[in-house]
């Protein structure tokens, strides 16, 4: 475990990104291959069963440190991590341990058939051996909260400086079933694998935000379509396979199961660029929905059915294995315009309309629409441009709504987590209802550091009740809630519910009885939802 | 019913702070009183504005530093002076140098005011002492059980590591530091072999002050505009935190970061200072340092101040004592939360 401590310990350290890769492509140079096959696995969200309940380790870790449970509890809420909160609190350890990263994983595997009071035993044991640093590992192996500032992408990218291996193949072998239970690190990363290219994406063209279409010329040097609020993705059939990859270069092909048949449907060597979104037969349906799909690897019948994803493709990369990136982008969609009629008329694969206006300003009357699509705004493409490479100014443009906003009334305040440990970040507001506040949303992002401690300084002396960690404080601050839609909630006392709410200005200009009232909100909802 | 509840209170607290009805004098008062008692310079509980002050002999300097010229008198350690009805004597706290706990009996009545305290001692300031009292006014920046110092000699080692290893890839050292006590701690900690020591003005401006003092501190060089800051490469800068991100630090080429402050001890907090490396060391004392204070001034009677008071207070009640949360304004606009404000300006709690 020391030397897995130690490279906790050196990425905790730095804030740099290379000085991260560089430790953990040092890890991978050095450690032994039991040890790198789960250092993989853990960094590719790939974790042992969890062997026992957090509310165990919770009662025992109070045991040991000689604290009440509701004093522990209260110092969780405070430190944010419960891994870390165990390290803390534990008397320090009476012997030290030599064993490996892979002797402690396979402890905890063997801990999962065992019996309550040789589980305690064991875990009582192990932290007894380990020191702070290897406590906090060892406390997220068995809690499973696994995340370290270093994405799957770093880790691929580590291992490929120290494999020699590049790293689009190496993404390639870390995707799909394995276990380190069954698959070794030479099997996993060093074996031939001639199936690595066929996977490959291309680098995603991005875009930046635009207020002044004015600046862009005429409209007909443009092309528009709607912005989605999905998830971007490429699609690749090639050698009779599909792959879909995210944004962040994550290979989903699994979680996608219905999109499996076009490797089928498409002509072998094609790449398309779209938006996966939940499709409810003629219209988007919420993030939210699509966000149950995202964080499950695979998926059940039921939520299949509930939320079927399909393909809403705007751009054509590669047709018949030829790389059509430099083409105008004109070229481009007339291409995928014609590849898509080939397609049966249930396929998960659809063109996302363009939209024709003549002028800018008709353009900003669709954009006005947009919500009402499910849409976030418009994309601006320049007719005659190139697929570019990462983020390139002046091509592609995002032309997002304003977010709705609401005036509302701060009436509980909650200690922040992790960076903010000790700042009153998390709040909950409320909007009038005759003489009432109704809360109805919590916010905890949108102030600065400065703000936040000047709101923890007036919230320490405008407490009126405290709740546990949550205090009920005076009514009298007013901020402008952002947010970007809104839905129908039973759920929430207030009935609705926010999506992405956001705290965008502390109006200190306006009193309690200038907020927002919950009829308000409901014509919102009327209106949006 | 036992007397100590019977008995009338020496200090109560008032809008300019702790009173003392006996005496008529203020301790650490947030506005400015006629008579005003100081534990130590820091900021949030040595204000300017006071008519006269007393403090410890030790501390006066940094309070002229600090505050210009204030009209006062000073007192020993453990010496004692009768001010109206009340006896007066000025403890070790152990906090930074010159810092002290003040007691103050009136009929046999005996409260002891904590000021901020640390129980380690570090070999640079005064060693903590307990008092015997009935009723202990306690600070308690870091009173939860997950804060638990190394002994300080791991830390120094650790910070020496650091600072070598950066020397060794080229880089300068920039360790943060509060101006008063914990860079004198720091530099008291690093190892002179290793390379050259540079200090901020804010902090070797103190240094000057507590050297004159006789306080044992290595060989520093004072960063001036004029300072030629190619010349010493490998060093290591002592600064206050401000300077984090600043054109002034980015002057000195590739720096590795460091912090040094008891809030390093939880790695979200550490994270939101975006420095490399934190270094948990504190002038405050821990849970353990807190409850063994506590335990030996024998009080039954005990009001907290500073940080995570209804937490602490709620565990001392259940373990038997008569305790309560002190609404301090400890800093009046500044810090009625100590360890909110001044871990909001990467702090430990003044
Ligand atoms: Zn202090
Ligand atoms: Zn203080």
């Amino acid at each position: 475990m020391k030397r897995f401590a130690a490279l906790f310990t050196a990425i905790d350290q730095t804030t740099r990104t290379t000085a991260k890769v560089a430790a953990l492509a040092d890890y991978f140079r050095t450690a032994p291959d039991d040890d790198k096959i789960w250092t993989i696995a853990l960094f590719s969200g790939r974790r042992p069963k969890r062997a026992v309940t957090t509310t165990r380790l919770r009662d025992w870790a109070a045991e040991i440190a000689g604290v009440p449970l509701w004093l522990f509890e209260d110092s969780y809420s405070i430190v944010g991590d419960l891994a870390e909160t165990i390290a803390l609190v534990l008397p320090p350890a009476a012997s030290v341990s030599d064993d490996s990263l892979s002797y402690w994983i396979n402890l905890l595997r063997d801990l999962s058939q065992a019996e309550d009071e040789a589980r305690k035993t064991a875990v009582l044991r192990a932290w007894d051996r380990l020191d702070t640093t290897e406590r906090l590992v060892f406390n997220k192996l068995l809690t499973g909260g696994f995340r370290m500032g270093v994405s799957q992408k770093l880790m691929t990218r580590a291992l490929a400086q120290a494999t020699g291996k590049p790293e689009a193949e190496l993404a390639h072998r870390l995707m799909g079933d394995w276990s380190p239970d069954s698959t070794g690190f030479a099997e996993l990363i060093e074996a031939d694998d001639p199936a690595a290219d066929l996977s490959r994406p291309y680098p995603f063209c991005l875009a930046y935000g635009v207020d002044d279409l004015a600046s862009l010329g005429p409209v007909t040097d443009w092309q528009a379509e709607w912005k989605w609020d999905g998830i971007r993705a490429q699609v690749i059939a090639r050698g009779g396979k599909l792959f879909v990859w995210s944004r962040g270069e994550e290979l989903i092909t699994d979680r996608f199961p219905e999109l499996a048949r076009l490797a089928a449907d498409l002509p072998d060597g094609t790449v398309l660029d779209g938006e996966l979104v939940a499709w409810d037969g003629s219209a988007p349906m919420p993030f939210a929905v699509l966000q149950k799909r995202i964080t499950r690897k695979t998926v059940p019948k039921k939520l299949l059915a509930e939320a079927p994803v399909i393909l809403l493709a705007y751009d054509v990369l590669e047709h018949e294995g030829r790389d059509l990136r430099a083409d105008p982008l004109a070229t481009r969609r007339a291409r995928l315009d014609s590849l898509l009629q080939t397609l049966p008329p249930d396929s998960p694969l659809r063109p996302s309309p363009l939209i024709a206006a003549p002028d800018w300003e008709t353009l900003a009357h669709h954009r006005a629409d947009a919500r009402e699509m499910k849409a976030e705004g418009l994309m601006i493409k320049r007719l005659s441009s190139p697929y570019h490479v990462g983020r390139k100014r002046g091509d592609w443009w995002k032309w997002k709504l304003a977010p709705l906003t609401v005036d509302a009334v701060m009436i509980y305040a909650q200690s922040g987590h992790g960076r903010r440990a000790n700042l009153f970040t998390d709040f909950t507001f409320a909007v009038w209802q005759g003489n009432d506040l109704v809360p109805f949303t919590k916010a905890y992002s949108g102030l600065t550091d400065a703000e936040f401690a000047e709101i923890t300084r007036w919230v320490r002396r405008n407490t009126l009740q405290r709740y546990g960690p949550v205090r009920q404080v005076t009514p009298h601050h007013v901020f402008e809630i952002a947010f970007e839609g809104i839905q129908l909630s039973p759920r929430h006392k207030s009935g609705i519910a926010l999506r992405f709410p956001r705290m965008l200005r502390w109006r200190q200009d306006k009193t309690v009885d200038q907020a927002d009232s919950l009829d308000h909100l409901r014509e919102m909802l009327a209106q949006y939802g | 019913m036992n007397g100590t509840s019977m008995a009338a209170p020496v200090l109560t607290l008032t809008e300019r702070g702790l009173y003392c009805a006996a005496g008529d004098f203020f301790i650490d008062p947030w506005r400015p009183v006629d008579r005003a008692l100081i534990t130590h310079g820091h900021a949030d509980h040595a204000r300017s504005g006071h008519r006269r002050y007393l403090c410890t002999d030790a501390c006066m300097p940094v309070m002229r530093h600090r505050l210009g010229e204030i009209t006062g008198e000073t007192v020993g350690y453990g010496e004692t002076r009768q001010i109206g009805d009340a006896t007066v004597s000025f403890h070790p706290a152990g906090h930074v140098p010159g810092s002290a706990q003040i007691r103050v009996e009136v009929a046999g009545e005996v409260w002891v005011v904590s000021g901020d305290y640390k129980t380690e001692a570090d070999g640079l300031c005064e060693t903590f002492q307990p008092v015997r009292c009935h009723t202990f006014i306690s600070e308690c920046t870091f009173g939860l059980p997950v804060f638990r110092w190394q002994p300080q000699a791991e830390v120094a080692a650790e910070i020496n590591q650091w600072w070598a290893t950066n020397k060794a890839e080229g880089r300068t050292s920039l360790l943060m530091a509060y101006s008063l006590g914990k860079a004198q701690r720091v530099l008291h900690l690093l190892d002179p072999e290793i390379g050259p020591i540079l200090t901020h003005a804010a902090v070797e401006n103190t240094n000057a002050v507590l050297r004159a003092q006789g306080l044992p501190l290595p060989d520093t060089i004072r960063i001036t505009p004029e300072l030629d800051r190619k010349a010493y490469p490998g060093a290591l800068i002592v600064a206050p935190p401000s300077v984090l991100g600043s054109a002034w630090a980015r002057r000195f080429g590739p720096l590795s970061t460091g912090f040094a402050s008891g809030w390093m001890q939880m790695r979200g907090v550490r994270r939101r200072r975006a420095a490399d490396r934190g270094f948990v060391i504190s002038d405050h004392a821990d849970w353990a340092g807190l409850l063994g204070a506590i335990k030996d001034t024998g009080a039954q009677s005990l009001f907290l101040t500073h940080g995570y008071t209804e937490i602490f207070t709620r565990y001392l009640r259940e373990a038997g004592y008569d305790a309560h949360v002190l609404a301090t304004e400890f800093g009046g606009e500044d810090t009625d939360d100590s360890t909110a404000a001044h871990a909001a300006q990467g702090e430990d709690a003044a």
